[in-house]
């Protein structure tokens, strides 16, 4: 079942196309890759999914258009987006960001246990929970976008970039969490990453976009063993 | 020496009012960034509002609850309808409409109320046993400063919404991410702010006395309460309005005369702009150019 299917999506920052009509599409339960290069449209992808750019072509979510919504209507059906550049509220407390993340929840009881199992995900951001969120360093940002948008109990997630800036042990770590996550409370994901060789190792189908189209699909170990991604993407 | 207490405590009183305007300045600034010229005449106009209420035999304490209403209707509404369009457009532009927002709402008052003084009620008793150094008036207008101020201080620190409205105002796109409506949550800031405004316009009224010009004077110490306390600060906002109305009581009464008052503030303005741009507890904004 697809939980997200996207028709000939166009996208363009002012008189700039960047997506040239794109078609895929995120079945449900399932971890999605967006590869590509800098400059392919991958961030831009995520943000027209969002209606944070005009865009034109059909965005189905559960079966309902959501194409050209506000991205907090969007946000209101389940998406939660861990954006480029992570989007800390810097002056607020680590507490505070992440129940902005439950903003929407009208179940408090589960908000607070969710609120837990984030601290239980990332110990270091109960030991930063009255800390300025702007203080935290850029590891522990990337953790609390991340904890950020599941506290929106999400049906999807769109992550860009996770492991953007992070050590490779840290990287380790959060994508081994986001493959728990994605398998214990089958929150399906779109990930779009540079790292292709982790984001192949995590994802169960692949996208390969250039120039804002879709060159290449297919399961996550077909494009590994492909020529051309190995050499151009993974290096070897 | 009890002159000079009796100085103190009556800047302190209108301190209060000055600090709460200045709230409403700085709550205003948070969200967009400018300075709302207008907001002195917003809380004139609401000013009106409840005296024409008074006169019509409502209650005081039910025209004060109503007027505060009525002020954050028309905050938001002003928000909605006259902002909004202006959204993203050049600062001067937006400079222009507050502008054309404070001539128009003092004319329309001076047209319907006349720019005759009028005299404004106060709800506290003539006579007390604190009396020697401060008025029944002064002593009042300083308890519902606190009440307003603590209210706020509750509101934007422990509630959902408050959350919301503070994130709205620092990060609008990861706002929006997570669902927060941030166009209704700049609304609510203005309704806010002129409620705020409202207040303080009812309490400085028995004062200065009822007249479309009465908040020029106003505004003046408010802009300089802000600006020496940190016009992103809004706890520095609620100080510098106790300091300069302090300043301004004890420097009028022994220093410089009555009749150079408003000048404390003029100086306080260009002093702080020239010394300390970002005030004594703002931060400091660096922009590449």
């Amino acid at each position: 079942m697809a939980l997200l299917e996207v028709d000939r999506l166009y996208a363009a920052y002012g008189q700039t196309r960047v997506l040239h009509g794109l078609d895929f599409r995120v079945d449900e339960g399932s971890i999605t890759a967006l590869l590509g290069a800098n400059g392919a449209g991958k961030t831009t992808t995520l943000r027209a999914l969002c209606g944070m750019v005009n865009t034109e072509g059909e965005v189905r979510f559960a079966g309902r258009s959501i194409a050209r919504r506000g991205t907090e209507d969007i946000a209101r059906l389940g998406i939660a987006h861990v954006p480029d550049g992570r989007g800390t509220f810097l002056n607020l407390t680590t507490e505070e960001n992440l129940r902005l993340g439950a903003y929407v929840r009208r179940d408090r009881r589960a908000v607070e246990a969710d609120l837990e199992r984030m601290f239980g995900y990332f110990p270091r951001l109960r030991e930063r929970r009255r800390q300025q969120a702007g203080t935290l360093s850029g590891g522990e940002q990337q953790m609390l976008a991340v904890s950020r948008a599941l506290m929106l109990a999400p049906k999807l997630m769109l992550l860009d970039e996770p492991s953007f800036g992070l050590a490779p042990l840290v990287v380790r770590e959060l994508f081994e969490i986001l493959r728990c996550i994605n398998q214990a409370e089958r929150v399906s994901m779109l990930l779009v990453e540079q790292n292709a060789a982790m984001a192949l190792d995590l994802a169960d189908h692949a996208y390969l976009i250039e120039t804002g189209r879709v060159v290449l699909a297919g399961k996550s170990a077909e494009l590994k063993a492909d020529d051309a991604v190995r050499k151009s993407y993974l290096g070897y | 020496m009890e002159a000079l207490a009796h100085q103190i405590l009556a800047g302190l009183a209108t301190g209060g009012i000055y600090a709460s305007l200045a709230l409403a300045l700085v709550m205003i600034y948070q969200a967009t960034h400018l300075v709302n010229f207008a907001q002195g005449e917003m809380a004139m106009f609401t000013t009106y509002l409840a005296w024409s209420l008074v006169n019509a035999g409502v209650p005081y304490w039910a025209a004060f609850v109503a007027t505060v209403g009525l002020a954050f209707v028309l905050g938001a509404a002003i928000e909605r309808i006259v902002i909004r369009p202006v959204e993203g457009a050049p600062v001067l532009a937006v400079v222009v409409v507050f502008i054309a927002l404070l001539v128009i709402l003092n004319s329309v008052t001076g047209w319907v109320y006349t720019y005759t003084i009028k005299s404004f009620p106060s709800p506290f008793p003539k006579e007390m046993a604190l009396g020697r150094f401060m008025s029944p008036h002064e002593v009042g207008a300083i308890a519902v400063t606190f009440l307003v101020l603590a209210a706020l201080y509750a509101f934007f620190r422990f509630t959902p919404l408050g959350l919301a409205m503070r994130a709205a105002a620092q990060n609008p796109e990861s706002s929006r991410l997570v669902g927060i409506r941030v166009g209704w949550m700049l609304a609510l800031g203005w309704g806010l702010a002129a409620a705020v405004g409202a207040v303080a316009g009812m309490m400085v009224a028995p004062i200065v006395y009822l007249d479309p010009n009465m908040m020029g004077g106003v505004l003046l110490y408010a802009f300089a309460a802000a600006l020496v306390g940190g016009i992103d600060s809004p706890g520095g906002a609620v100080l510098g309005g106790f300091l300069v109305g302090v300043l301004e009581n004890v420097l009028g009464a022994f220093v410089i005369g009555n009749e150079l008052k408003l000048s404390v503030a003029l100086v306080l303005i260009v002093g702080v702009l020239l010394v300390k741009p970002s005030g004594f507890f703002g931060s400091v904004h660096v922009t590449r150019v």
